[in-house]
């Protein structure tokens, strides 16, 4: 009965000490932005924190035919959109994808995606392995997630 | 003697051809540049009638023949009538169009009465995957009423050169391509003529607060 207590005890000790300082790669705030009409490629953008420094090397989603990393730069007015081969995570700093710098790409959408939809999109990093989020699906053009990929 | 006595005197002018006049020119030559560059910035930001009047409003714009999403032929003459929002980009960008168009429906909702008076213009510069039939079920996808335009290859490349847009084909692997273009959303009067731009680093708000004060 003790031990059990103990036990409870020290399993509340090692969740609060997890919730405080994350010790592992952390993938959240998923959301991409519905695609509009018959648009056949998508972006996703997510937000990754790690304790350690990592490299997110690539991306899947069971809705596209492939995913890719791009990135975007303006130069002058010009905007230019170029495949990249990877993602440098550094220790302790959330990177976050958002419009106008780094998007998951998604190419050959199997579907329309709709605003309100969800969808499983997996994560690869060099050290962390695979990482599987749900990604909620915001107006087409959004600037940001919604309060419910916040959840996520 | 008499050259002795004008390098002597200091507050002379030097002569035309030498290094002095050639900054001092160059200097004057930045100033009027500059000044003609602050002259604009100020006129377009708080001149209610932005550009127009200006030499910008006849150096941005110029006629076109597109069609729209209902196969309907569009010429610039036909934009005459309202204020109108111009973005020039392609249905397979993921991320800089919907967003532009996105925030012009943000903007224009937030006019009141005065939306009305402004008519979003979506012009495709990837002509060869736009069909009429495609821009419909994309630009349906936004609260804001846009007219779509595409045309063939020549025809979108007269409309860009008029407004100064540049694209470019970008081939990806697998035999894909994406489009590095002009990002820049125009305002044309409802004369046709240039008034003041946007870029995706404005909020729609700006963009609703300026159209507010243009509109009148």
């Amino acid at each position: 009965m003790s031990i059990k207590i103990l036990a409870f005890a020290a399993g509340l000790v090692v969740t609060s000490a997890a919730l405080a300082q994350p010790t592992q790669l952390e993938v959240h705030n998923a959301w991409a932005g519905a695609t509009p009409g018959k648009a056949e490629n998508g972006a996703a953008y997510v937000t990754i924190t790690s304790p350690t420094a990592d490299r997110l090397v690539s991306a899947s989603s069971p809705v596209a035919k492939k995913a890719e990393l791009h990135s975007m730069s303006m130069q002058g007015m010009v905007m230019k959109m170029r495949p990249i081969t990877g993602l440098d995570i550094p220790a302790g700093q959330p990177v976050t994808l958002k419009p106008g710098g780094e998007h998951i790409m998604l190419m050959g959408l199997n579907q329309p995606l709709h605003e309100g939809q969800s969808f499983p999109l997996t994560l690869d990093f060099e050290k962390a392995g695979p990482r599987t989020v749900t990604v909620t699906v915001e107006k087409a053009g959004a600037r940001g997630p919604g309060p419910a990929a916040a959840k996520h | 003697m008499a050259r002795t006595s004008t390098t002597a005197q200091s507050s002379n002018p030097p002569p035309r051809g030498s290094p002095r006049f050639l900054l001092v020119a160059a200097i004057l030559a930045g100033l009027v540049i500059l000044g003609t560059g602050a002259f604009l910035a100020l006129a377009l930001r708080d001149n209610p009638r932005g550009a127009a009047g200006t030499v910008l409003a006849s150096a941005i714009g110029g006629p076109f023949q597109l069609v729209d999403q209902n196969g309907k032929t569009v010429t610039d003459a036909d934009l005459k009538g309202k204020w109108s929002l111009i973005y020039f980009g392609y249905t397979h960008c993921p991320d800089a169009c919907p967003t532009a168009l996105n925030d012009i429906s943000i903007a224009l909702s937030e006019l009141g009465p005065k939306r009305d008076a402004v008519r979003p213009v979506f012009i495709t510069v990837d002509p060869e995957r736009d069909t009429p039939e495609s821009l419909k079920a994309y630009v349906t996808s936004f609260d804001a009423p846009i007219l779509a335009l595409t045309g063939t290859a020549e025809q979108v490349a007269q409309a860009a050169k008029g407004y100064r847009v540049y694209y470019a084909k970008h081939p990806e692997a697998g035999g894909d391509y994406s489009m590095d273009h002009s990002s820049v959303i125009y305002v044309m009067d409802p004369e046709g003529r240039f008034t003041a731009s946007f870029t995706h680093e404005s909020a729609p708000e700006q963009i609703s607060e300026r159209l507010k004060k243009l509109i009148g």
